[in-house]
């Protein structure tokens, strides 16, 4: 039934569209009204690629997700995810999949660590062999040993979202969705999880589909962001790409021991904010490259320090959305 | 492909109520207290009965003896679908409020298996060793047993058994379009318990009609019972129907499974 040449992407997605009917105020008899919320989106992801998949708050992130993972079939359009298309035949395809909900657990609250992995294996029906090789690699890897026998209802948000990662690999998916991963996580915990997300795309080629509002995670892990917004993709390239086309500027800060002094600028260079020491500037590195513009500066007298800084993801994302809000 | 060993769906169940069992006994005082809570609190029903029965001797031509089976079997019946259906009886709250059903349907497995392993509740079992030694002592005290009992009240049990698992099904069904006012459905439950209890001839027309053709708590309770007691029945139906009528129980909790399939197809197409 299902085609027997291997496709060569690992998710391929066409003009997909979701229309909800939601009933208004909720009552039995009250109109009906249509929501889009995909309005036709296209895109692949080849096998073994990191893909960063953002957008706003119901921007239809949730929905393709959902899709993707086989429990919600689409109005119109087409998908395959390992060569299967999702809603068809849920069971053949969620035993392919593992998905990471960074606030649903997967575990059972009241069992141990161990014993829900035990349990997933039973569910999932890895071979004793295979199990035994994954549960040794996946404790190594996300340093479950400690916490093996403790309940999961007992762990910290950390602990408990490196054992979710293990649950949800312990049957050798080939593709990983994780949708927010590092949410409510703390600084350690969320550079293990992407220093783990990262080797696992490296040494055993899963494909990684990845929702955040973590820009930090993309900067981190994605090879590519693919931006949704309004059910539609606003952007589908490189991070770098779009760091460039949407918010290319660089910050310039010059500290001074007295006053800083009034200064005549290269074009493509604008003074922002001047403070009692310091003084920043604003420039775009396609008008005025950033080594050109410390040459002019650095011969100003009491001159004390200077940094070149570029706009933080967030900020590019921020003004991305607010170019395309229109 | 790679997966060759797949435990079958009995063998998933027996795992997963394995592992609900360790959970729940991982708070042993907790669950004493609970079983012996609802030990008492079924035992109290029933001398209620019992005190009406001392005071009268019979009532309307029903004997103690009788009244005891009835009331031992719904209870038991009961006692086995709570024990097996906790997963439905809590859908609503635990896995479509929370989302969490979204979390079921990414697990290679049949939905109807991950519910019913979502808890064996070892909990009624004070409800079902209390209705048991009712049922045994009704057996004891009623003047006409038949030997072929030994068959039909297990039987009965089984039926009724699936009937109230069916009304759990049907409930957490009834979830994907509201998780509120499902109290309703309490009157299938708790008050086909309640009703099962007492001889069909105790209610009117149109609760007698809907005890046996909606929920067929009379098939799976009453007949076999009048059965099982060489028992005519005041409204003469012949007596061998309640050798088979059990099999209402299983038919219902049949249709029941069709209406949760429809109703999570419903769901995966209209994501809510």
């Amino acid at each position: 039934m299902q085609p027997p040449v291997p496709a060569p992407d690992a998710i391929t997605v066409k003009n997909l569209r979701k229309i909800y009917t939601v009933r208004e105020g909720g009552s039995w008899r009250g109109k009906t009204r249509e929501i889009v919320a995909l309005d036709g989106i296209s895109f692949s992801v080849p096998k073994g690629q990191i893909a960063g998949f953002i957008g706003p708050n119901g921007a239809g992130k949730s929905t393709a997700i959902k899709i993707l993972s086989g429990i919600l079939r689409p109005t119109s359009g087409e998908v395959q995810v390992n060569g299967l298309v999702p809603w068809t035949n849920r069971v053949a395809h969620v035993a392919r999949i593992g998905v990471v909900f960074g606030q649903r657990t997967q575990l059972w609250w009241d069992l141990s660590v161990g014993e829900g992995l035990a349990l997933l294996r039973d569910i999932y029906g890895v071979e004793p062999e295979r199990f035994a090789r994954n549960h040794a690699r996946l404790a190594e890897a996300l340093d479950l040993g400690a916490i093996m026998d403790q309940s999961v209802r007992q762990l910290s948000l950390g602990q408990r979202m490196r054992a979710e990662i293990a649950a949800s690999l312990i049957h050798d998916p080939e593709i990983l969705i994780l949708d927010e991963p590092t949410i409510g996580l703390d600084a350690p915990s969320k550079l293990a999880v992407r220093a783990f997300v990262h080797e696992l795309c490296r040494d055993r080629g899963t494909t990684v589909l990845l929702t955040t509002h973590d820009m930090h995670d993309i900067e981190a892990l994605a090879e590519r962001v693919i931006v949704i917004g309004h059910g539609r993709i606003l952007a589908d390239s490189p991070f770098e790409d779009l760091r460039m086309t949407t918010l290319s500027e660089r910050i310039l800060e010059l500290d001074f021991h007295g006053t800083p002094p009034e200064l005549a600028l290269p074009a493509g260079a604008v003074e922002t904010a001047r403070a009692p020491h310091s003084l920043t500037i604003t420039f775009d590195p396609r008008q005025i490259p950033a080594p050109a513009l410390v040459a002019h500066v650095g011969h100003l007298s009491g001159l004390d320090d200077l940094r070149i800084s570029r706009p933080s993801i967030d900020e590019i994302i921020t003004r991305f959305y607010a170019d395309h809000a229109a | 492909m790679t997966h060759s060993r797949t435990l079958s769906a009995l063998g998933l169940y027996r795992r997963m109520a394995g592992a609900s069992i360790v959970a729940q006994l991982r708070y042993p005082g907790t669950f004493a207290i609970q079983a012996i809570g609802n030990f008492i609190t079924t035992l109290l029903g029933f001398f209620g009965i019992w005190s009406l029965f001392r005071r009268f001797g019979s009532i309307a031509g029903w004997d103690i003896g009788t009244v005891a089976v009835l009331y031992g079997l719904v209870n038991v019946a009961f006692a086995v679908a709570e024990t097996l259906g906790r997963g439905f009886e809590v859908f609503g709250g635990e896995y479509v409020r929370t989302g969490s059903f979204d979390r079921l349907l990414l697990r290679p497995r049949s939905t109807l298996i991950l519910l019913l392993g979502h808890e064996l509740r070892l909990r009624p079992i004070g409800r079902f060793l209390q209705g048991a030694f009712v049922l045994i002592a009704g057996l004891w005290l009623a003047p006409h047993v038949q030997w072929s009992a030994v068959l039909v009240l297990p039987l009965a049990i089984a039926g009724g058994a699936a009937m109230f698992l069916g009304v759990l099904i049907g409930q957490a069904a009834l979830c994907f379009i509201t998780v509120e006012g499902l109290e309703v459905v309490n009157v299938l439950t708790y008050g086909g318990v309640e009703a099962g209890q007492y001889p069909l001839t105790m209610f009117g027309r149109w609760l007698r009609r809907f005890i046996t053709f909606v929920l067929p708590l009379a098939a799976v309770c009453y007949y076999p019972a009048l059965f099982s007691l060489n028992h005519p029945d005041p409204l003469g139906v012949p007596t061998w129907i309640g050798a088979l009528s059990p099999i209402a129980g299983f038919a219902f909790l049949g249709v029941m499974v069709l209406i949760w399939h429809r109703a999570v197809a419903g769901y995966v197409s209209s994501g809510s």
